[in-house]
């Protein structure tokens, strides 16, 4: 009996997936279970896949994803905390036949950069907005987010969010969905496979609405789970986001071609 | 010769925004700069050159547009008053860490705070000691005419793009109020996409298939690397110290004292040096074009030279002084006079101070 090299079976007619070329072999700074790996991914999957490499330039935040360049093998910006859209706005607006996008997290996006956001999607800029929400300050150790859930622990809520003094968790992409620069508007997440298809397919329609130049912003928000920062393993952070950041954040297309989906 | 017009020192600035083939203009208005956007609005920048136009949410917002154009290689501006510019700090801090070129100006208000819409020249250590955080500098010109006013954009940017570098037009509520005959220059056209991405490798204009990524940060967590960035800055402004100070002085060949202005404080001095002429004091004026880099080594000379003391003339209340006395180093008396909080000084009291601080002990 011959037995079977690793040589027989890496071959290309066995190749079934591929991390795309347009991430880099860099190791990721992310935490083993964090959402944030995938959402790279697939978002460099649809660059890839409609051959956006030469004309994309991305924006990265301050937040884990600060070092998104370090991973996403494309031309990118690194940004200032919360700026994202706007200097996402000074680009495209140079350059409206590039693709521009910006990924951000819900510290960056809803709290120090919402005057940014709110107004980018109310010039409708031309450009996608990748929005990561994990109820969270993943990078500065556990802080409180602005969609930190009421009742949820973190370093600067130690004893639970108290909505009276420290605010309600923001739905900024319910509110950003109202202005009529948004062009779509959903909500998805990367934690199951059939989450993960969904979720880019969502970017893809993103990506595309900008290249077919329609006239608004695309805006993806990703629930996504920070199992450091919330003090889980992965998969009850997994659970837990299922549990209680679904029902707050729920799941599903909130704005679509420019018309606001009826919400059952 | 170039096309004569009467203007306001800020249309002038608008103006020779558009004729620098500058490729957009961010902003948000503030007394007693409005007029820069409002100028831009009305000549449709857009039909003439292609130019960009865009009134930002916020002057933070404005900054960041810049440093998104910037770093794609595309010739950029924004222009505010004191409070304003104050919120474009953290903006410029980055633009500094990642070698950005831009042009912006400070039209300067009177401040603390809200201060007064009423001109001074209160922002110079923000200007030049690096308002933002972080070791760094930008090179700083301060127009004393309408004419300057439209010289120093096209000036700026050949700076800005030489040394990958933010160049701040300082002015005042005077220079960019006040209205004179200015000489415009020629339309200069704009780059077309493809001769950025060939000229300007740094810039991120999309990666190439199968080339290196292009990537703009300010952000090392390597400490040893982020030393050597940081020396790697301290060099290039050493060079631009030794390459790039401009100063202009005015009867200074026989003086004995010498006022250092800028701006519009410059204007008034000239004025003050023909009073004191006519009363047979030696006085002339060195007037400083760049206030960084700060002409230290002129000042020296000028000391070698015997000058018996300096009056530092500025609408603040002793800011410039502080670099004439580190360049004099105690070779002559220096003192400073200046009205401040939106209050303009008129040359006679300037005379008074030089025969009061520097003549009369
Ligand atoms: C002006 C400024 N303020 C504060 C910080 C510190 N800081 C860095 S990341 C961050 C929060 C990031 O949280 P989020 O956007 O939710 O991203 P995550 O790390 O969770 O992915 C903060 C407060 C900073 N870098 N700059
Ligand atoms: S801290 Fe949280 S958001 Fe950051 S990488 Fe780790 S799990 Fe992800």
């Amino acid at each position: 009996m011959s037995t079977i090299t690793l040589e027989d079976i890496i071959k290309p007619e066995n190749l079934v997936y591929k991390k795309t070329e347009l991430l880099t072999d860099n190791v990721m700074s992310y935490c083993p279970g964090c959402g944030h790996g995938t959402a790279h991914r697939i978002t460099m999957e649809v660059i890839e896949e409609f051959d956006l490499e030469e004309k994309t330039i991305g924006i990265a935040p301050v937040g884990c994803s600060v070092l998104a360049y370090e991973f996403m093998n494309i031309d990118m910006i690194q940004a200032a905390h919360g700026r994202a859209p706007a200097v996402a706005t000074g680009i495209k607006r140079v350059y409206p036949n590039k693709i521009v996008f910006s990924y951000q997290g819900d510290g960056d996006l809803a709290a120090i950069g919402t005057a940014e956001t709110i107004h980018a999607c109310n010039r409708g800029e031309r450009i996608v907005i990748i929005f990561i929400n994990n109820g969270i300050y993943g990078m500065t150790g556990g802080q409180m987010a602005p969609t930190t859930l009421p009742g949820m622990i973190s370093s600067t809520s130690p004893y639970g969010r108290v909505v009276e003094s420290m605010g309600n968790p923001l739905k900024i992409t319910e509110l950003v969905a109202q202005l009529p620069g948004t062009y779509f508007v959903t909500r998805q997440a990367v934690h199951t496979p059939a989450a993960v298809r969904r979720t880019k397919r969502a970017i893809k329609k993103a990506f595309e609405n900008q290249l077919t130049n329609k006239p608004g912003l695309s805006f993806v928000e990703i629930v996504s789970n920070c199992n450091s920062g919330w003090k889980m393993t992965p998969v009850d952070s997994n659970i837990w986001m299922e549990e209680n950041m679904f029902p707050y954040y729920p799941l599903g297309d909130i704005k679509v071609d420019g018309e606001l989906v009826k919400q059952k | 010769m170039g096309e004569l017009r009467l203007m306001k020192g800020n249309e002038a600035l608008a103006e020779a925004a558009i004729r620098a083939g500058v490729d957009a203009y961010f902003g948000y208005p503030i007394t007693p700069q409005s007029e820069v956007i409002e100028y831009l609005m009305a000549e449709k920048p857009e039909e003439r050159t292609g130019m960009v136009v865009l009134q930002a949410e916020s002057e933070l917002a404005a900054i960041n547009m810049v440093y998104g154009a910037a770093g794609a290689g595309k010739k950029v501006m924004t222009s505010s008053s004191s409070p304003g510019v104050s919120l474009k700090q953290e903006g410029l801090s980055y633009i500094a860490g990642a070698e950005l070129p831009c042009v912006y100006a400070n039209v300067v208000r009177g401040g603390p705070g809200l201060g007064t819409i009423q001109p001074s020249q209160a922002d110079y250590f923000q200007s030049v000691k690096g308002g933002g955080h972080g070791d760094y500098k930008q090179i700083v010109l301060a127009p004393a005419s309408v004419q300057e006013m439209a010289d120093f954009v096209k000036l700026g940017f050949e700076l800005a793009f030489q040394y990958r570098i933010a160049v701040l037009i300082l002015s005042d509520g005077v220079i960019g109020q006040m209205m004179e005959k200015v000489e415009l220059f020629e339309q200069m056209p704009r780059m077309s996409d493809d001769e950025i991405a060939e000229k300007y490798p740094w810039a991120v204009t999309g990666k190439k298939k199968g080339a290196e990524r292009t990537i703009i940060t300010s952000l090392d967590l390597d400490s040893r690397k982020m030393e050597e960035h940081n020396h790697h800055l301290q060099r290039k402004y050493a060079e631009i110290i030794d390459k790039e100070v401009r100063y202009e002085l005015i009867q200074c060949d026989d003086a004995e004292y010498i006022i250092v202005a800028y701006g519009s404080s410059a204007r008034i001095a000239q004025k003050t040096i023909q009073l004191a002429r006519e009363k047979g004091i030696k006085v002339g004026l060195l007037r400083l074009i760049t206030l960084f880099p700060f002409p230290n080594v002129q000042i020296q000379e000028l000391c070698k030279r015997g000058i018996k003391g300096w009056l530092a003339v500025e609408m603040s209340a002793g800011q410039m002084v502080e670099d004439v006395m580190l360049a004099v180093n105690g070779n002559g008396k220096v003192a400073h006079y200046g009205r401040y909080g939106g209050i303009v000084h008129t040359p006679e009291e300037v005379l008074q101070a030089l025969e009061e601080k520097i003549i009369g002990e």
